[in-house]
């Protein structure tokens, strides 16, 4: 094994708790990528081209993208209920009011 | 169930299978040592059986096509019941921006960072293409270019705004896309049916090795393969921006 190889196996020993120990969703997005590409570096050290590259893209943009995307939806999702909530309130004020 | 049994279970769970883990580890070969026969067999003959130089597309396209046919359907399902259950629903509108410039929706982005991605398009749609069609030649074939080229199309949406990238990419047109691509690799193995007696067998000329046109129908399924992930990436990601940045509740 050469000290590349033993070097991309630590970080990847490191990377994966990093991910799980990581609670913020957005981070931990993030995180999985820097795994990701870690583990196509190591496909490609240990002479995979051809996974390294499928590796690259799907772990690095795809399926980031997709959990971001995702975040964003919960988020606007979360923004829109509470605007509702703060229009409710307001209208049966006004209806006190009245 | 009391904290004390729970932490119980835990540890007699733990211990077993750490057990497991240790004894397996134990029987595992050493590092680098390899008994693969058939993989040292292919890389043997590939360039004489089949004039592509690229082993792993060859086993991908050509050798083992029938399973990659199989693994392109279960993309071409997945994404088509994601596009089913992410369609705009009752209790939906759809809401575009009103203004282009509420449109950018990555607030702190600078024209530095726009201008960069937009150039990364183009070189990055090419690499796709170079991917696609040198599949028997080099590492990389029709997945990894399918994905890079759809990786093209969202740099559209991170440097230029989403109804950019719809402008670019219209779901009808991406919908062909990935039909085509599905069926288009079918169709090859039927190609081989009608013209060699068998599914998915090489039925074009082999050529020399090492040119672009070679090894058969192997870079026609790889571009076909390019085409269908491609499209299926690109709908997958529009249906979530849908989701993410249209579709509101009533």
């Amino acid at each position: 094994m050469s000290e590349l190889q033993a070097g991309l196996f630590v970080l990847l020993a490191l990377g994966g708790p990093a991910v799980v120990l990581m609670r913020d969703p957005l981070r931990q997005t993030l995180m999985v990528g820097v795994y990701g590409l870690a583990l196509a570096l190591l496909f490609f050290v240990l002479q995979a081209p051809d996974v390294a590259l499928s590796q690259i893209v799907v772990c690095t943009v795809a399926v980031p993208v997709m959990i971001l995307l995702a975040l964003a939806k919960v988020r606007t999702h979360e923004h829109e209920s509470h605007d509702d909530e703060q229009e409710q309130r307001a209208s049966s004020r006004g209806d006190r009011g009245r | 169930m009391s904290e004390r049994i729970r932490i119980r279970l835990f540890l007699a769970g733990g211990a077993g299978l750490a057990a497991l883990l240790a004894w397996g580890l134990a029987g595992l070969p050493a590092f680098g040592e390899f008994n693969g026969a058939c993989a040292l067999l292919i890389n043997h003959v590939v360039v004489a059986q089949r004039h592509a130089t690229d082993a792993v597309t060859a086993v991908n396209f050509d050798y083992r096509a029938l399973d990659t046919l199989g693994e392109e359907f279960i993309l071409f399902t997945s994404v088509v019941g994601l596009a089913v259950l992410l369609r705009e629903q009752r209790s939906e509108r759809e809401r575009p921006p009103a203004r282009a410039s509420e449109e950018h929706r990555f607030q702190g982005s600078s024209y530095a960072l726009r201008a960069l991605t937009l150039m990364l398009v183009g070189p990055l749609v090419v690499l796709a293409l170079y991917v696609d069609s040198h599949g028997a030649l080099t590492p990389g074939g029709g997945f990894q270019g399918g994905v890079l080229g759809a990786a093209g199309l969202l740099l559209v949406f991170l440097g230029g705004g989403y109804l950019t990238m719809r402008r670019l990419s219209p779901h009808a047109l991406v919908e062909l896309a990935e039909a085509s691509g599905a069926a288009g690799y079918g169709l090859i193995g039927f190609g081989g049916l009608v013209f060699a007696g068998v599914f998915f067998k090489n039925f074009l000329g082999l050529g020399t090795p090492g040119e672009l046109i070679s090894a058969g129908t192997i870079p026609l399924s790889s571009m076909a393969v390019g085409l269908e992930v491609t499209g299926a990436f690109v709908l997958l990601w529009s249906e979530f921006l849908d989701q993410a940045l249209i579709v509101r509740h009533r």
